[in-house]
């Protein structure tokens, strides 16, 4: 009878809406495990001659800023960069004091421009990328000259082309965290 | 998206207390990264701990995927091959033309390397590689070259040694875990090998560049004796690496040296070989900060001396004296 009436009064997109909930584990655990997952890309059997691979802990940390803003807490860059920096090869604290900086700095963004689009939400991750892949080479202890520079430009340009792609997962990944797996006693 | 309105204060107290709570632990976690930054920076290997317990931990993912990479890449060069098969033909015919020749010196030269260490009486000495590992990962987003290797200190691995495959030299042990160690890379910009080239005794550091290859820097300035297609082998120099290992060919002539491809390109090593430290003695004494005179060095300058042989050696010997004593002790 409902079902003739509404199709979604029963069931919607993440599970039955009779005797369910949300799972708390997942609803705060995925996008935590995300970004951890993320940062652990060094171990990938990939061994590069130069830095080719987009910063994925970082991309996935600002897209869930960007397309969940309740989700993750102010002083989640803390412990999210600690984990990136103790595989990035960076030295430590680099990711930390980076990850921080930029949720301050989203936070602060948001208030200015509550309403954004894509757009806009893409053009605000293409600069931080940058400023976040321009400051790890001058932290990163290497020698640097003009030519890590010059080498910057592919990844910068990969990592800026991938982030729809990496929102577009993380909106899949918010899918999967806002299940209704958990029964109601 | 807008942001929720529980993220909005407003004009309540508490939750504008929650925000202020917010920005203030992100700006004290900002201000540790800051701290811990400059602490790593001034010395690299303060946190070497928690970082080869990081890697240790993931070790074991990385692992299994370090034995699907080298078939992977076999893969496509299988398909590449088709496309040339023709002109790589006729070209590898010349070359083995060529490689005979060859062979036939280095079995010469070999067999004279042989007599002439006979006469020196010098014993060849087999050197056993400390363990057998695959480099698991290497870190590709950040600017420096560091590779993680499936051997740990369980293995006998330790600090300083070379870690080389069939192709030649990849790179030394900088941080040692249980199970797993990180590797310093030849093509990173603090890495710094000293070489020569495999023909003759021109020396020269080869330095790592951003773009993954190798800048030779030759140590006697003058005319530019390199010419484009001479290897590089390790000199032994610094007591670290093992001489004549290879290390890179020259593609690039500049004013000082040239810039060298790396010969045994880590990307398409599977298993590496960690080798012991080549001199450990010459290594632990470079590391070590000049010391003032020793026990040994007093003594021998005063059985130098052969007025004094008689009495005690004295307690402060002058300073032209201790000197000397380093000196010899060396």
């Amino acid at each position: 009878m409902m079902e003739k009436l509404s199709p979604t009064a029963r069931r919607d997109l993440f599970g039955s809406k009779i005797n369910r909930d949300h799972w708390a584990v997942l609803v705060y655990g995925v996008p935590w495990l995300s970004i951890i997952l993320a940062s652990m890309v060094p171990m990938l059997p990939v061994i590069a001659p130069a830095p080719v691979v987009p910063p994925l802990a970082f991309m996935f940390l600002l897209a869930w800023r960007l397309l969940r803003p309740g989700v993750l807490p102010l002083w989640a860059g803390f412990p999210l960069g600690l984990c990136d920096d103790l595989l990035s090869g960076q030295p430590l604290g680099s990711s930390i004091l980076l990850f921080s900086l930029t949720l301050i700095a989203l936070d602060l963004f948001e208030l200015r421009f509550p309403w954004r689009g894509f757009w806009q939400d893409w053009i605000v991750a293409a600069v931080l990328i940058t400023l976040f892949l321009l400051l790890s080479a001058v932290f990163s202890a290497a020698k640097l000259d003009l030519l890590h520079f010059w080498l910057l430009a592919p990844q910068l340009l990969l990592s800026v082309v991938l982030f729809p792609i990496i929102v577009g997962a993380v909106a899949m990944l918010d899918r999967l965290r806002l299940l209704r797996v958990k029964r109601i006693n | 998206m807008a942001p929720p309105a529980a993220q909005r204060s407003g004009i309540n107290r508490r939750a504008q207390f929650g925000v202020f709570a917010g920005y203030l632990l992100a700006s004290i976690g900002a201000a540790i990264g800051a701290l811990l930054l400059i602490v790593s920076l001034v010395r690299p290997e303060a946190f070497a701990g928690l970082r080869t317990m990081a890697s240790d931990v993931s070790a074991s993912v990385g692992d299994a995927g370090a034995a699907s990479r080298v078939g992977t890449s076999n893969f496509f060069d299988a398909i590449a091959g088709y496309y040339e098969a023709g002109s790589k033909n006729a070209r590898m015919k010349e070359e083995i033309a060529i490689a005979r020749v060859k062979l036939a010196e280095a079995r010469a030269v070999e067999q004279e390397n042989e007599e002439l260490k006979a006469v020196l009486g010098l014993s060849q000495d087999e050197r056993k590689p400390v363990a057998i590992a695959r480099l698991i990962g290497s870190t590709s987003v950040s600017a420096r070259r560091f590779a993680y290797l499936s051997a740990g200190r369980n293995d006998g691995v330790k600090v300083g040694m070379p870690v080389t495959s069939p192709m030649g030299l990849v790179g030394r042990v900088l941080e040692v875990g249980r199970t797993s160690s990180r590797v310093l890379l030849l093509t990173d910009s603090e890495s710094i090998v000293p070489v020569r080239r495999a023909t003759d005794n021109v020396v020269a550091f080869a330095e790592g560049r951003a773009d993954g290859s190798l800048r030779l820097r030759l140590i006697s300035l003058g005319i530019n004796p390199l010419k484009i297609g001479d290897v590089f082998v390790t000199s032994g120099s610094g007591g670290m690496f093992r001489p004549g290992i290879a290390v890179a060919m020259v593609t690039e002539l500049n004013d000082d040296g040239g810039i060298a491809r790396l010969l045994s390109n880590p990307a398409a090593t599977d298993v590496v070989l960690v080798e012991p430290v080549w001199q450990p003695e010459a290594v632990a004494m470079l590391r070590r900060p000049p010391a003032g005179p020793t026990d040994e060095g007093i003594k021998e300058v005063a059985e130098a001396l052969p007025e004094r042989r008689a009495s005690p050696p004295p307690p402060l010997p002058q300073p032209e004296a201790s000197a000397g004593a380093a000196a010899a002790d060396e």
